[in-house]
């Protein structure tokens, strides 16, 4: 509640301070803060301490899991407006304005890591992306920009409608809007009714709106136009902070559902997931343009993040808070150096490691730990989702796919690090780099390499 | 105690080295090391306390994890060998300039933590980590200081070792979640409850990726390619010891894993390896490239210790144990020869070579000597230890062993041809200016002389030395 009620606050309190101050940089500090008390409220909710004490009829639920998650998100937020705060400050001339809409897409992830029913989830949904039309937006004098903010806010309200269709058949078949689904037992026979089917329709429309939401095949198309099109900076922010909010609320919402959809479940998913890993995957490989390569990078890495719908079990939910917190930071490191490149080519990348050594190596490992290389957070990530997925047993042929397919993703992750290391060139820099960015990015890097070789210690922040 | 050290040493000293700009420091740096590191595997084999040769830590206890290094006879061997391999290896390179030679010994370095830690850890997960950790070190060192077609070249060997490497993680994962407890303990997956078809799909996840690291034939395409392009240090690295982590790796967590397994696919494996050796061997007989005669040669080499591994005769895991030692000096041996000749004449091809016996008799007569133990001639170290396994062989199947003993006829073909071509006849254009060897490759021949010679008149300590681990394989078995 206090990180919900704080983050609408502080969006409000940032849309106001472009009036008393045009320097864009009290705007970014006043973003830091602003971040950090919302964690520190966060933390406060956790240890029981209300800011402000609301009864929501059951409508919100607050748990440890999603606390936690919430956490994840707005260090991530934190770390992503310190790297690339000065670049968001050059996208447009509304820097406060942008701040003001992350810190609405906050509010919006925070309903949803709560929600108890199924209108919250369409308010936290609706929340979370309507700020990003606009961001995606936000380069005006750009075609481009226009053009995937313009796709983006179609696709992304006709998905919706379908959430919304999907939510009505629902409370059709069972007249709740709650969650808790499962399976009803006839009292009179003991066995199991089997489920209406409005109610399996509601579900597997809401599963294909939250398929899209989350770019997962076939419902991804709007996601590399849209990620190439928005101003870089927004795209580390929709790939990383907003795909994994939608990912804990699809994790949230059929954790209790998939008795209903009982064998449906378990041939949807494992077709989403194996297509969603060979488009991403297969289609990275044939990008030249790094960013558009990320793009298709964050569909593969989706179709990993979908094994934790096929576990449901606490590996897979331990899993995706792993997996959120290393692809988030990786994402946000690779992209941070990415948006200050002018070049966002693979030829852009040459040579950096002979002009600025340090910050290669840092990005070096950004790419490492999307790759799933051992020692690095991204490689337990990949681990916890292949063993939730061995544990509930009956699709390893995917996991063997799912293995063959990260040595894919080998292939377009190491071409980035060939450019830097083995390439010559020189890349050119919108500004010069400043020593501030090079020790950011070295802590990224640590926390990569940190949760790579301990990642029972985030885990224990879970568990307290 | 022991194991850590031995990883350590070479960790910290590799991260260290990258600090040092100033190029002889890293240099003195890391042959300092690896005499070190040396020192330390030695002291493993003079008998030391047996709690000293285990290290038991906890690591990640929610997913039973442990941070587990043991060693055994074969454990003892191989980083014996690991150790004399890179002083030797340093020594050699002594007088070479390199570019950047900081990042280079510390890649160096840092590979071999990377290879002990494989031949050290009795935890799957931990083994894993380490498996992968001696490839990233190669990749970088092959990409930077490696030949022309390097890039392409690496990154294929690279994709390859990876691939494999994770379908094993897939099944070292379905592996834990069948032990009592859940565990990745080397002593708790021997335990695992598994139905034959199970221990079928298992056995292959797992020699998949170790074949791909031996390499045996059809998955040695990376091989020939990254031997010729890598910097001879690295190719030293990668031939002498990368490819025996294969081999280790098949005796520790494939055999006494899935036996029965084993014995049902062994005529498929050792088909294949067989069929390798005779094929590596026919076109080591053609090739003009003096580099990758060297490489085709080992696939011929390492062919026949896969296939006497699937044997399930304890002669033959005797001759795999005293093998994988002599293979690993002889051919560290004939690479340090075929750097020195092409940095000497400035080519590898073995049509423009011809009467370097005449200017450089020293480097003539190791070369002789290291292509005899290259054939297995008695009295050098590779004959006892392919006599054991052809032994092992015959004993299995007699048709295979008379197959695989062409190779034998094939390995004198192409090693002579190689020798007269390098040093008889008259001499070439190349050849004309060419001089002695530096001194400090000439002491690191010697040392590896020193050790054929040796190894081929007195094996016994060898074969007592990795007893433990014949044993413990056989009643697995």
């Amino acid at each position: 509640m206090n990180a919900i009620i704080f983050s609408a606050l502080w969006g409000v309190v940032m849309m106001f301070s472009g009036i008393v101050t045009q320097n864009k940089r009290y705007i970014t500090a006043m973003a830091s803060v602003g971040l950090l008390l919302l964690l520190a409220t966060n933390c406060l909710h956790a240890y029981g301490i209300w800011v402000i004490k609301i009864d929501t009829h059951g409508t919100l639920h607050f748990d440890s899991f999603g606390l936690f998650f919430n956490a994840i998100i707005f260090f991530s937020t934190l770390l992503y407006v310190l790297l690339s705060g000065s670049d968001i400050e050059k996208t447009g001339v509304h820097a406060a304005e942008y701040y003001a809409l992350i810190f609405f897409v906050l509010a919006g992830v925070s309903i949803l890591t709560a929600f108890n029913g199924l209108l919250m989830l369409f308010l936290g949904i609706e929340i979370m992306t309507i700020p990003l039309y606009i961001l995606t937006g936000a380069d005006k004098r750009n075609l481009k920009s226009n053009e995937a903010s313009l796709k983006y806010f179609l696709m992304g309200s006709f998905s919706t409608g379908i959430m919304l269709m999907g939510i009505a058949l629902i409370y059709g078949a069972t007249g709740s809007f709650g969650i808790a689904g499962g399976v009803t037992v006839a009292p009179s026979t003991g066995l199991a009714i089997r489920p209406s089917f409005l109610e399996i329709g509601g579900l597997i429309l809401l599963f294909a709106s939250m398929c899209f939401k989350v770019s997962a095949a076939p419902f991804h198309f709007w996601t590399p136009d849209v990620y190439d099109g928005a101003p870089a900076v927004f795209t580390s922010f929709m790939a990383t902070i907003v795909k994994s909010a939608g990912f804990f609320a699809f994790v949230k919402l059929f954790d209790s559902h998939t008795a209903v959809l009982g064998d449906t479940w378990y041939l949807l998913l494992p077709f989403v997931i194996l297509i969603t890993l060979l488009i991403g995957n297969i289609t990275a490989v044939f990008q030249q343009s790094v960013k558009r390569m990320l793009a298709y990078s964050s569909i593969a890495q989706a179709g990993f993040m979908l094994f934790a719908l096929y576990g449901t079990n606490d590996l897979s939910k331990e899993g995706l808070l792993i997996y959120a917190f290393s692809y988030s930071l990786a994402t946000i490191g690779i992209f941070a150096v990415l948006i200050k490149i002018k070049d966002y080519s693979l030829d852009g990348f040459n040579g950096l490691a002979a002009q600025h050594p340090f910050l290669a190596f840092s990005t070096t490992i950004c790419l490492l730990s999307l790759a799933g290389i051992p020692l690095t957070g991204g490689f337990f990530a990949k681990y916890y989702m292949l063993s939730a997925a061995i544990k509930a047993g009956g699709i390893f042929w995917l996991v063997i796919v799912a293995v063959l397919l990260a040595a894919v993703g080998v292939y377009y992750y190491f071409r980035v690090i060939q450019s830097i290391y083995f390439k010559t060139g020189t890349p050119e820099f919108h500004q010069p780099i400043s020593k501030a960015f090079t020790w950011g990015m070295f802590g990224v890097a640590v926390m990569i390499v940190a949760l790579g070789l301990f990642p029972t210690m985030l885990l224990n922040f879970f568990y307290f | 105690m022991i194991p850590v050290l031995l990883i350590l040493i070479p960790l910290i000293t590799g991260i260290v080295s990258f600090a040092f700009s100033a190029a002889d420091m890293a240099k003195k740096i890391a042959l300092v090391s690896s005499i070190a590191t040396l020192g330390v595997a030695v002291w493993s084999v003079c008998c030391p306390p047996a709690s000293a040769l285990r290290f038991d830590e906890a690591w990640l206890p929610v997913m039973g994890a442990r941070f587990t290094l043991e060693m055994d006879g074969m454990s003892k061997m191989l980083c014996l060998l690991t150790g004399i391999s890179f002083p030797v290896i340093f020594l050699a390179i002594f007088r070479q300039e390199t570019k950047s030679p900081a990042a280079f010994y510390g890649w160096m370095l840092l590979s071999q933590a990377g290879l002990l830690g494989v031949f050290l850890a009795a935890d799957a997960l931990l083994f894993y980590f380490f498996w992968e950790l001696a490839l990233i070190p190669v990749y970088f060192l092959c990409s930077i200081w490696g030949g022309e077609r390097r890039i392409a070249v690496t990154f294929k060997f690279f994709i390859y070792t990876f691939l494999g490497s994770l379908l094993m993680l897939t099944g070292i994962i379905y592996l834990s979640y069948h032990t009592p407890g859940g565990s990745f303990a080397l002593s708790a997956i021997y335990k695992a409850a598994l139905s034959e078809s199970q221990r079928n799909g298992l056995f292959w996840l797992f020699f998949i990726a170790f074949a791909i690291k031996m390499p045996i034939f059809p998955l040695h395409t990376w091989q020939p390619d990254a031997y010729e392009e890598s910097p001879t240090a690295v190719t030293m690295v990668m031939s002498g010891i990368m490819v025996k982590m294969g081999l280790y790796a098949v005796v520790r967590w494939l055999l006494p894993l899935y036996p029965q397994s084993a014995i049902r696919f062994a005529d498929v494996i050792i088909a294949f390896s067989v069929v390798g050796m005779l094929y590596a061997s026919f076109i080591a007989m053609q090739q003009n490239n003096l580099k990758r005669l060297i490489a085709y040669s080992s696939i011929a080499h390492i062919g026949l210790m896969s296939a006497a591994l699937f044997t399930a005769q304890p002669s033959a895991y005797q001759g795999v144990m005293v093998q994988m030692f002599s293979h690993g000096i002889n051919v560290i041996g004939l690479w340090i020869i075929a750097d020195a000749i092409e940095k000497q004449l400035g080519t590898r091809l073995l049509s423009e070579m011809g009467g370097l016996a005449q200017k450089a008799p020293t480097l003539a007569i190791l070369l002789v000597i290291m292509g005899l133990a290259n054939v297995a001639l008695p009295l050098t170290n590779s004959f006892i230890g392919e006599f054991m396994m052809f032994n092992g062989l015959f004993r299995y199947n007699m048709v295979w062993a008379a197959v695989a003993g062409i190779s034998i006829i094939l390995a004198a073909v192409y090693t002579l041809r190689m020798i007269q071509k390098v040093l008889y006849g008259t001499v070439s254009p190349v050849t004309e200016t060419a001089t002695d060897i530096a001194a400090t490759t000439k002491w690191a021949l010697f040392i590896g002389v020193v050790l054929i010679i040796a190894g081929g008149i007195y094996p016994q300590p060898l074969i007592d030395l990795t007893n433990d681990t014949v044993q413990a394989l056989i009643t697995k078995h």
